[in-house]
């Protein structure tokens, strides 16, 4: 039994317990609040709403693992879904057909991934802080898109698009079960493979990773080759949610998805930290923000909460009141 | 041989330290006179750094039968008294400020307070170089601390202690990144602190420092006291029985290498860091490469592992050897273990298991191209017990072993991958006494596995006993090969210092 739990503890991080015990009292508060907070109707909806910050946040995942930062996400996602809407817009705009929609989606990626790749092979071999890279990228992405697009909206798209970002499967919104594929192979990739043991490794010591023969550079672009990747797919699903492209979409997620990454327990320097906390940061931030609209609160009071919520739980983690959290990352 | 309260810098007695139900100090007795150079001696856990924050106040003992400072009995010593008192520590680290000025460093105590007010340069400066002249040191009081070695940094630091009218500094392992030469000028200033009444307590792994420049020396084994013993007529063997337990064996293990050529460089050379360099190194040979630091060893070790490239050539196994990267060389058989553990030998946040399993992820992974976790556990485990590595679990961070087990996490880590040829460069720094020898001991059986070793060390010593033949390396070229059974310690520490 004690074996299980230390193999649990070591896949899904230290950080999963604490984070359970804050869901489920916030869930009890706010059912209590709110009548209407347990129910399909609610559960439902925040099945459409937190898949896009979700993919964005494991976006940021890798390259924070790494010690770095992907500042870029918001534009990489918004110049992929330009990317995807030009393809349909080649085919007939509405009436594109299947194989237009297909193609689309994957010269999304491919735009995505070269642009992350791009990132990260200057981060590797400039050897230029992935702030100022992906800064730089991020301000590259955003004026290359308003240029493109004059700073206007793109729409007019085949209604098939359209079910991906609102329709479902047997009563399961499609956007959550797309989040809950791409979650459960970057928990794969960050516990189990190669490639994530050596971003963990260039996250604690780069040049130590370098003399123990690690492939650093290789991982660096990789890490955020992959980012760029995954910022493709919110951008596909923020075109099919929102049925329109427009650079700047979705511009206010940028920083949190940082919180999530912090709240998900992940080392700020880098080199520690695991998916499943950073998922379960995700539940809370979306629950909070629906309960809290339940319940009649302004949605820019929403947004204060997170920022407090962020603080306490930083106090709790500091181990002044490190007993009220088991299982703390010691 | 008198002890008046009068002339006691420091007197402890009956000092108990419990951590987690563990005695780290079990009534010890520690006293120290003024003026006086005092070793600290003892292996990794013995109890030293503890009694060291005992006596500046950051850890409070559990019991006590006498704590006094320069004659005042106290019931306890809080950081302020301690620092009032005249007490003050140099940590390995230094705890300076590298981005500010030597000058600000030295002052920086006299510097701070909670009221912002504008800072007296001119003041600081006299006071500053003042405290730089009872060193005999004379440094650039304007260039950050940054762009000084580490050796001037330690100066900066002693100064700054001298700043706070210290009378009693301990010293943490202050020579451990230290050369030679830099080391004598540091014992200097530590014999004119002396001789001007301020007493220093020299915390050292390499013993004959310790009975070079202090006058007695305090051992602790275990959070025991075992002793304190005038270091007049202390051999370093003595000694190093006293902190172990048991006794160390200094015997030459050299023995006539007969196996195949494994490497061979041919006039190898890098512009401006070593020429014209001719290495034979056999299946089963331990061949000593010693010199000063700067001599050009590591940058030798670094193009044999493709981290430089080099003008010359090189064969491995009789083929033609040239590594393109550190990756391509560990794949031809190459293994590498830095002289600097601490931050390119290991990735301290890591935990043991990941930094053994690092340099053989390729064997570790299921038919779906995964790391298999049961398979990691089996390397783990394997190495663990083949070279005796003692540790808690395999997940804990590899930062909670003592040097000498984290070493053999390294070796372990270059030894999974099955080398041909092992470089050990400075493979003892900062591993105590005991450990070393278990170090050399898996050393002296992998040579005897066929294994070839290059080993490098400014240790006259550990080259001696330790390898089959032994080159001295000075200013880029290598200048002499010695064979350990026909000469020694002084004949080489002789070539070596000349």
């Amino acid at each position: 039994m004690s074996a299980f739990i230390t193999r649990l503890r070591q896949n899904l991080g230290t950080e999963t317990f604490g984070l359970l015990i804050l869901l489920a009292v916030m869930v009890t508060v706010f059912s209590l609040a709110s009548p209407r907070f347990l129910t399909a109707a609610n559960f439902g909806s925040m099945g459409y709403q937190a898949p896009l910050l979700g993919l964005l946040t494991l976006a940021m995942l890798g390259p924070m693992i790494s010690g770095g930062i992907n500042l870029a996400i918001i534009f990489l996602a918004n110049i992929s879904g330009l990317t995807f809407a030009w393809v349909m817009l080649q085919f007939g705009g509405a009436e594109a057909g299947l194989p237009a929609i297909f193609m689309g989606a994957v010269a999304a990626m491919a735009v995505g991934a070269a642009a992350g790749a791009l990132e990260g092979a200057v981060i590797a071999f400039v050897g230029a802080h992935p702030i100022l890279v992906s800064l730089a990228m991020m301000i590259f992405l955003r004026g290359l898109g308003e240029f493109l697009t004059k700073g206007g909206d793109i729409s007019g798209f085949p209604d098939v698009v359209g079910a991906l970002g609102h329709g479902a499967i047997f009563g399961f919104p499609l956007p959550l079960l797309l989040f809950l594929i791409v979650a459960l192979v970057w928990h794969v990739l960050f516990s189990r493979s190669r490639h994530g043991f050596a971003t963990y490794m260039v996250g604690s010591n780069i040049r130590a990773a370098e003399y123990s023969g690690l492939p650093t550079k290789r991982t660096l672009i990789t890490i955020y080759a992959l980012s760029g990747l995954v910022c493709a797919i919110a951008g596909i699903l923020m075109l099919a949610r929102f049925n329109s492209v427009r650079v700047g979409h979705g511009e206010a997620m940028l920083l949190v998805t940082v919180l999530a990454i912090f709240l998900g327990g992940i080392d700020p320097f880098g080199g520690k930290g695991r998916v499943a906390p950073v998922i379960l940061a995700i539940l809370i931030l979306q629950i909070l923000s629906s309960g809290l609209n339940l319940i009649g609160a302004n949605q820019h009071l929403a947004t204060a909460v997170w920022g407090l919520f962020l603080i306490a739980v930083m106090i709790l983690r500091s181990g002044r009141l490190a007993a009220l959290i088991p299982f703390r990352k010691d | 041989m008198t002890s008046g309260s009068d002339s006691d810098a420091l007197r402890l007695k009956g000092i108990t330290k419990i951590f987690g139900g563990v005695k780290a100090l079990d009534a010890v007795d520690f006293d120290v006179r003024a003026g006086e150079v005092h070793c600290l001696a003892g292996e990794n856990g013995c109890g030293k750094s503890t009694l060291i924050k005992v006596v500046t106040g950051v850890y409070r003992p559990e019991s006590a039968e006498e704590i006094s400072l320069f004659g005042q009995t106290l019931s306890a010593i809080t950081p302020v008294q301690a620092r009032a008192k005249g007490v003050s520590v140099i940590w390995q680290d230094l705890a300076l400020f590298p981005n500010m000025s030597v000058a600000e460093n030295i002052a920086f105590d006299t510097l701070v307070g909670a009221r912002p007010r504008g800072v007296p340069f001119a003041k600081m400066h006299a006071a500053a170089a003042e405290a730089l002249a009872r060193l005999g040191v004379t440094l650039d009081l304007h260039a950050p601390l940054e762009t000084l070695p580490i050796a001037q940094r330690q100066v900066v630091a002693i100064a700054r202690a001298l700043m706070n009218d210290a009378r009693l500094i301990f010293m943490d392992e202050p020579t451990a990144s230290l050369t030679q030469s830099e080391t004598d000028r540091l014992l200097d200033i530590v014999r004119k602190l002396s001789a001007d009444g301020v007493a220093v307590v020299f915390v050292s792994h390499r013993l004959a420092e310790v009975l070079d420049i202090s006058s007695r020396v305090t051992v602790l084994r275990d959070g025991k006291l075992v002793g304190v013993y005038p270091t007049e007529g202390m051999t370093q063997a003595k000694l190093g029985e006293l902190m172990t337990g048991h006794l160390l064996e200094s015997t030459v293990s050299a023995r006539a290498a007969t196996g195949p050529v494994v490497f061979e460089a041919k006039g190898l050379s890098v512009p401006g860091q070593f020429e014209n360099i001719d290495l034979t190194i056999r299946a089963g040979e331990v061949v000593g490469l010693t010199g000063l630091i700067g001599a050009g060893r590591t940058e030798l070790a670094h193009a044999m592992i493709g981290m430089t490239r080099a003008q010359g050539t090189m064969t491995l196994l009789g083929k033609p050897y040239r590594p393109a990267s550190l990756r391509d060389a560990i794949a031809r058989g190459l293994a590498y273990v830095s002289e600097d553990r601490l931050s390119l030998g290991l990735l301290q946040k890591q935990s043991i298991a990941d930094n053994a399993a690092i340099s053989v992820l390729h064997k570790l992974l299921d038919r779906f191209g995964l790391i298999a976790p049961a398979k990691k556990d089996a390397l783990i485990r394997d190495w663990v017990k083949r070279l005796g590595i003692k540790i808690g679990a395999p997940e804990n961070p590899i930062a909670t072993l003592s040097g000498g087990n984290q070493q053999k996490v390294v070796l372990a880590k270059w030894l999974a991958t099955e080398p041909k040829l092992l470089i050990l460069d400075s493979p003892t720094v900062g591993v105590d006494v005991g450990a070393r020898a278990g170090i050399f001991r898996i050393v002296r059986e992998l040579a005897d596995q066929g294994l070839a070793i290059l080993l490098i060390s400014d240790e006259a010593s550990e080259v001696l006993y330790n390898s089959d033949r032994i080159l001295h390396m000075a200013g880029g070229q290598i200048r002499h090969s010695y064979d350990p059974r026909q000469t020694t310690i002084q004949a080489l520490e002789a070539a070596i210092y000349a």
